[in-house]
């Protein structure tokens, strides 16, 4: 058999209860470098809330997340300090919200709000900070001329372009996404699931990557994990699970799409 | 030189597949069962039966596409035998990139992605450098009669034909051990019939294992050197 690196992440039995309401209950499962996970489910069934509690911005009710960090080695993320907890969203994470607004400063440029992650890091070479940034607006496919337009100047697909430059540009290892087409329209959707596509095979980097929509599962993950009301019910290789669900609520999930 | 005693590639036994439809009431559909199938370097077994007999799914159970049943499906990988039903997701993928190739009926399209960097792409993914892997898909679009001017666009608007041709390219460029074949030939005219059969003879003769479904009775009979009867393993739910 294949030696494998050991996982990037290793997540154990995490749980998120609000009261009485379920938000994830008792998720386990390893992440690889390199490899994309997806999460899938109907509205409500805990996928935000997984995330969330995964990328350190809530705190769980219960279990482990050991993340391999290049500055701490395996660490458990919910045991971190505040101020290393934010380090490392800072300095090895990446994090794309459904609406760009929640990922972007809305009073600064977009050239600005791509940079920024480099100066946070320390950068002070403004030269380089200013070559890496136009370098990733012409990787996101944004007009250059437009870097000192504010973010609500563009559009949607253009901001989400820009929130996910700015959660790239200083190389993260695991990037984490929710919904990051939801809010666009079918053809800018599908050029920016290419752009993912190609980023993420390029700079090898991890993702955890929720979605409703299958099609973007299939395009998008190696391997899918199914939540129904706040457990996952199945996971698999992306193609296995689409095809040849096993749980009746992935085989209703998958049939209510028409072409996959 | 003493002959080791050859190994199969494929080895499959002892294979049950039974779908439940929870939509339709639990209804439990079997396809086959207690099937069991070998194939070694430079064979190409094609699958004989009737509609609905179960060929596709046995090939999507080797792919690893569809989940067995029961009975053990073993693939060749690394010198080693890889039980899938035992393997993470990790090893199967590892499977996919370097040792079994799937062509089916219709190429999935990625949207930007031009034709030459589709075929490209299985060599990039292992390892070979941008300047090889250039010639090498070029050689092979050329092979397929591929016209040129379409090699820098996204198969998006091709024909069925024409697509299905870059779906064949992209799985022989790589000269993958193993390669399962669904219908690769299903739209294509008796001339590039004809090509794609000398493709599976060169595959072969370099010592490629096969799996094929073949429509085309020229086809079958040109490429099949052993024929595998489904029918026999067909079993009730
Ligand atoms: N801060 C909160 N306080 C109380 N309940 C919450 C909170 N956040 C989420 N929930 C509840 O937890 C459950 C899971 O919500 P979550 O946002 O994770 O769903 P989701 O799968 O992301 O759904 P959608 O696809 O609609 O975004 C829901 O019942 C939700 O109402
Ligand atoms: N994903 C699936 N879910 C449920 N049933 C399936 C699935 N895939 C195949 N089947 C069923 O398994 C049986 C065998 O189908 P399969 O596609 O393997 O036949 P085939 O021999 O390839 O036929 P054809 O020559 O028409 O392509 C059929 O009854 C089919 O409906
Ligand atoms: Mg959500
Ligand atoms: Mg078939």
């Amino acid at each position: 058999m294949t030696t494998q690196a050991p996982p990037l992440l290793r997540v154990n039995r995490v749980s998120k209860w609000f009261g009485e309401i379920v938000g994830c209950r008792n998720v386990s499962f390893d992440l690889h470098p390199g490899e994309i996970l997806g999460v899938v489910g109907e509205s409500g069934s805990g996928k935000t809330t997984l995330l969330r509690c995964l990328s350190g911005k809530l705190e769980p009710t219960s279990g482990g997340a050991e993340f391999l960090s290049k500055r701490h080695g395996p660490v458990d993320i919910f045991q971190l300090g505040e101020q290393d907890r934010r380090r490392l969203q800072r300095e090895e994470w990446g994090f794309v919200h459904q609406n760009p607004r929640d990922g972007l400063r809305m009073r600064v440029s977009g050239g600005a709000n791509v940079a920024e992650p480099l100066m946070s890091l320390g950068g002070r070479h403004y030269g380089q900070m200013r070559r890496a940034t136009t370098d990733w607006l012409e990787r996101v496919e944004l007009d250059i001329s437009r870097v000192d337009h504010k973010p609500r100047n563009f559009s949607g697909g253009m901001q989400q372009r820009i929130q996910i430059a700015r959660n790239l540009i200083h190389q993260p290892r695991l990037v984490f996404m929710d919904e990051p087409t939801g809010g666009l329209d079918v053809s800018v959707q599908a050029r920016l699931l290419d752009l993912l596509r190609e980023l993420v095979r390029d700079l090898q980097l991890s993702a955890i990557i929720v979605t409703h929509d299958m099609g973007v599962a299939r395009l998008m993950a190696d391997r899918l994990l199914v939540m129904k009301n706040g457990d996952v019910v199945e996971t698999g290789l992306t193609d296995q699970v689409l095809d040849d669900a096993q749980h009746p609520y992935t085989q209703l999930l998958v049939s209510s799409v028409l072409q996959l | 030189m003493t002959k080791k005693l050859e190994r199969p590639m494929i080895k499959v036994e002892g294979l049950t597949k039974r779908f439940t439809l929870h939509q339709h009431g639990g209804a439990r559909i079997g396809v086959f069962g207690g099937l069991d199938l070998e194939v070694k370097k430079g064979e190409c077994v094609v699958l004989a039966g009737a509609s609905g007999m179960g060929k596709s799914t046995l090939i999507r159970c080797v792919y690893g596409n569809y989940l067995t049943s029961g009975g053990s499906v073993k693939i060749l990988h690394d010198g080693a035998e890889v039980d899938l039903a035992g393997a993470t997701p990790q090893t199967i993928l590892d499977i996919r990139r370097r040792t079994m190739g799937y062509v089916s009926q219709f190429l999935r399209v990625i949207p930007r992605v031009s034709t030459l960097q589709l075929v490209m792409e299985p060599l990039l993914e292992n390892g070979v450098s941008a300047e090889e892997a250039e010639a090498r898909a070029r050689a092979m679009l050329a092979s397929l009669k591929l016209p040129e001017a379409h090699w820098s666009l996204p198969p998006a608007t091709f024909s069925g034909g024409e697509q299905q041709r870059v779906n064949i390219a992209r799985s022989f460029v790589r000269e993958y051990p193993i390669l399962l074949l669904d219908e690769p030939t299903a739209s294509l005219d008796a001339a590039n019939r004809g090509i794609v059969v000398d493709l599976i003879k060169a595959a072969l003769a370099k010592g490629s294992a096969m799996i094929g479904i073949f429509h085309d009775e020229s086809v079958r009979e040109a490429a099949a050197t052993r024929f595998f009867e489904i029918e026999s393993y067909k079993t009730a739910a």
